[in-house]
């Protein structure tokens, strides 16, 4: 059985999933619940100041969906715990007596004022928290009141309230990162510069989810009218798993411990999260759209395919394929791919054919002596894997590669057996010299 | 009070009242909107989708699918009308697991075809609920046009004309338009009047006259309507039934399939059908499967269909076999009717002969089997009525294997005239192939109308 004991920032977890500051996370209740179906930690969805916030009376959430009304992204207008201080932290105090093989991190957000945050890092850690998880993501709400991601947006920010923490406890801290930046290696820099122990990422991206066109307001709709929320869910994966490898290869943060959150939904995106360097992750959606229970499937999916796949424990899976990921430039252009459809799965659909056929090389028949047959036309194929991406049925196409030696049909020359990218192109204006 | 099952002979009233309502109830729901929606959400919208050749009427099926998972009910029913203005009653007689449902590829792939029948009854349902009228006629064009029997084929046909500004008149031989819709066709499968509400939603577009008690041959002849109007389209349908060929066919207790269903949809109370106790059924067609079903459901006791080959080649379906057998029908394959005996109150028994296939020929083996039988039906195909009176211009029509010869756009061998459905050559004997020729033949009388 792999090891899926995790370790995080010095903080020691049975597993590496973690429900992640949000509504499933704001009670004794909800924490207790998830903590007994499995889960290996939580962040406590994020405290303020008294009084505390207020949410709206309304709809909360908005949402799109695919087949089968699937629920594929998530949009929220809540704010921060809408309850009083001094109840997060008794309960808070008393969960992580209660599990103390758990990790229990707290998440917080106070004005961007040294005494604000000093006075609340005393009192949790009194309550025995593992952590502290800084809230510099939320985009909604807060952000107008100067925190959340208005705090996130700004790296000075992030280091000045990075630092004042690390000074006013030794409780590890964790910066959370909004996505709603361009370069997001900027924030995580600043993160390290101010000391902090990790980064988490992603938090929610600013959205509107859909509009009513009955009424013409966005959604959710409060009385006729909406405002922009944070989005989550499986749309968001590939953005904040961008994120999380730009952190993970920068010579300056390579170093810095991650919590990987956006979307993860299945032990599969986890391991993904975890193999472009995060050293566990976070989930929220998945939670609320199945309930606590999807974690023993995580747990045992991420397992088996460590026992299959022979990684021992998360170590070896951790951070494995960041040296995978490169720039565009470097990537070897005497690769040559060309798909395959395999004749026996086909469906005959004509997906393949038409996708390609409209939008891309005419490289995909249709008919083929008079009868319906699907069948990639090499001397077209440029191996774009747009088939691949709308073929309903599973490895029935595939990529393979043209071996050195062979003649590339499409472009009639020999496959190179060496490596040659952009920046040795002779069509490239700035190729290097010979 | 009714009576039991197993007072033998002929009796009405075999089932208890509330029975009835059950046994004849729809067959095959509808849709309510979060199915559909479901389903809808399982079709590929396949690029040149082989749902869509294999539909006689070449409906755009991922096009009207997709309409519904968008939200785009109107848009939906319109697509189909578009190729098929019968739509809501092929919906629910279509052999779709022949057709569409066949070549859906979820079928090759995972034996689950998209419902498109029950997505299309869902689409036009909505439509005729709403009276959404879809179409308006052109510009007069003071042509007159003829068309004999208010089937399938004729009412495709004349809707398509009147779209087009042709002033149609349509004459029915019976007190009721809709053919085979009205007086064919099982009960369960087109349930609360549908045909008639069909008709009186397809004919809303106007410029459609119905003359009731209109027959060919005997109140009216082709001659008179090749005189009278610009068009004559030729829908009638194969009135007359093919006989056994045995001695005692007449006697009571015998009957035609089509007849005794006729007589079935137009019935006020079902109870009052009389049926026998023992029923057996001559044909390996819908007609068999659809009286065999009927009389089972009104009380038969036992319900058995002979016919002289194998499961695969019975023109019924294997669903429409399957379903007969789940409401207790017994099917027997490669038996053919030998001899019938009778008794003072007709038909007893019916003595079988096994058949094989020798060489390719249907030969009886001399093996046979006899069946206590005190209700016979004749269900082994139809022909046109021979019975069209002295009209010279029928007389001249081309005829092939017993129906009218027609060309691709529905033209018969007399100028003038256009034919389709049941009593033309060309395609299955299916109400979408009457509809699709129907309105082939409309867009051919229109063009050369022009």
């Amino acid at each position: 059985m792999a090891d899926l004991r995790n370790n995080f920032v010095g903080i020691k977890t049975p597993n590496p999933f973690w429900l992640a500051s949000a509504p499933p996370t704001d009670k004794a209740y909800n924490v207790e619940r998830a903590f007994r179906a499995g889960w290996g930690g939580v962040v406590w969805k994020t405290l303020g100041l008294d009084p505390h916030i207020v949410n709206v009376n309304g709809p909360r959430y908005g949402a799109i969906w695919g087949a089968d009304r699937r629920l594929l992204g998530l949009n929220n207008i809540e704010l921060i715990t809408d309850r009083p201080l001094d109840i997060n932290l008794r309960e808070i105090k008393e969960v992580k007596r209660k599990w103390p093989d758990r990790a229990l991190v707290t998440s917080l957000m106070v004005p961007c004022e040294e005494p604000c945050w000093q006075e609340i890092l005393k009192q949790v850690e009194d309550t025995g928290s593992d952590g502290v998880e800084l809230n510099f993501g939320c985009p909604h709400g807060m952000s107008e009141r100067g925190m959340g991601s208005a705090v996130g947006q700004v790296p000075e920010y992030i280091e000045m309230v990075a630092r004042w923490a690390k000074s006013h406890t030794r409780m590890p801290v964790i910066v959370k990162l909004t996505p709603n930046i361009t370069d997001v290696r900027y924030p995580a820099r600043a993160a390290r510069q101010g000391g902090a122990d990790a980064v988490s990422l992603i938090n929610t991206i600013s959205s509107i989810i859909s509009v009513d066109l009955d009424s013409f307001s966005p959604e959710p709709s409060i009385d006729g009218k909406g405002s922009h929320g944070g989005y989550c869910g499986p749309a968001v994966k590939p953005i904040a798993l961008n994120m999380v490898a730009e952190i993970a290869r920068d010579a300056e943060t390579a170093d810095l411990p991650i919590s990987g959150i956006g979307g993860v939904t299945t032990w599969r995106d986890a391991a993904e999260f975890l193999a472009l360097g995060a050293g566990n992750v976070q989930v929220c959606t998945a939670a609320m759209t199945y309930g606590f229970k999807i974690v023993e499937d995580m747990i045992e999916g991420l397992s088996n395919w460590m026992d299959q796949a022979g990684h021992a424990d998360l170590d070896s899976v951790v951070g494995r394929a960041v040296p995978n990921v490169t720039d565009w430039q470097y990537l070897n252009l005497n690769y040559v791919a060309k798909a395959r459809i395999d004749q026996d799965s086909c469906i005959k659909c004509g997906r393949c054919h038409i996708a390609c056929e409209d939008t891309s090389h005419q490289a995909i028949t249709n008919m083929v002596d008079g009868a319906r047959h699907f069948e990639v036309v090499d001397a077209e194929c440029v191996g774009c894997n747009l088939c691949v991406s709308v073929c309903p049925v599973e490895n029935c196409i595939t990529m393979e590669q043209v071996p050195a030696g062979k003649r590339d049909t499409r472009t009639g020359e020999t496959v190179s057996p060496d490596y040659g990218n952009w920046t040795m192109h002779p069509n490239n204006p700035m190729a290097a010299a010979e | 009070m009714a009576k039991s099952k197993t007072i033998d002979g002929i009796a009405a009233q075999r089932l208890p009242a509330d029975q009835y309502v059950e046994n004849f109830a729809d067959a095959h729901p509808p849709l309510n909107g979060h199915e559909a929606l479901v389903e809808a959400d399982r079709c590929y919208f396949c690029y040149d989708a082989p749902c869509v050749t294999a539909c006689p009427t070449s409906i755009d099926i991922p096009k009207f699918i997709r309409q519904i998972a968008t939200g785009n009910l109107n848009g939906s029913a319109k697509t189909i009308f578009d190729q098929n203005i019968l739509g809501g009653m092929c919906a629910r007689v279509c052999p779709t697991e022949t057709l569409c449902e066949q070549a859906c590829v979820r079928e090759a792939a995972e034996g689950k075809p998209v419902k498109i029948g029950l997505l299309q009854r869902h689409a036009t349902d909505g439509a005729m609920r709403d009276n959404l009228q879809f179409y308006e006629r052109a510009a007069p064009t003071g042509k007159k046009i003829a068309v004999v029997g208010g089937g399938p084929a004729g009412l495709a046909c004349a809707h398509r004309l009147s779209m087009y500004g042709h002033d149609v008149v349509v004459l029915e031989s019976q007190p009721k338009a809709g053919g085979l819709n009205e007086y064919g066709i099982a009960a369960y499968k087109t349930t609360d009047d549908f045909a008639q509400a069909e008709i009186d939603y397809v004919t809303k577009i106007g410029g459609i006259e119905f003359r009731h008690q209109q027959t060919l041959g005997a109140t009216v002849t082709l001659d008179g309507l090749c005189e009278d109007y610009d068009a004559v389209f030729l829908g009638i349908g194969l009135n007359g039934v093919n006989r056994l060929g045995l001695g005692g066919e007449d006697a009571p207790g015998i009957a035609d399939a089509t007849r005794y269903i006729a007589a079935l949809r137009q019935a006020d109370d079902l109870a009052s059908l009389p049926v026998g106790r023992r029923v057996l059924v001559i044909g390996g067609g819908m007609t068999a499967i659809d009286i065999a079903a009927q009389t089972k459901l009104l009380g038969a006791e036992e319900v058995t269909i002979a016919y002289r080959r194998g499961r695969e080649d019975m023109n019924a379906s294997a669903l429409e076999q399957q379903q007969a057998a789940n409401k207790g029908v017994v099917i027997r394959h490669w038996v053919q009717p030998k001899t019938i005996k009778t008794d003072a109150d007709g038909v007893s028994a019916v003595t079988l002969e096994y058949t094989e296939n020798r060489d390719g020929r249907l030969v009886g083996t001399g093996d046979e089997i006899t069946l206590q039988v005190d209700q016979l039906f004749r269900a082994i195909g139809q022909q046109l009525d021979d019975n069209l009176g002295d009209d010279e211009a029928l007389a001249s029509l081309t005829m092939e294997k017993g129906r009218i010869r027609i060309d691709g756009t529905g033209q018969t061998s007399l100028s003038g005239v256009w034919a389709g459905g049941d009593c033309a050559t060309g395609g299955d004997d299916l109400t979408v192939t009457a509809v699709a020729e129907g309105r082939d033949a409309a867009e051919a009388i229109h063009t050369a109308l022009a």
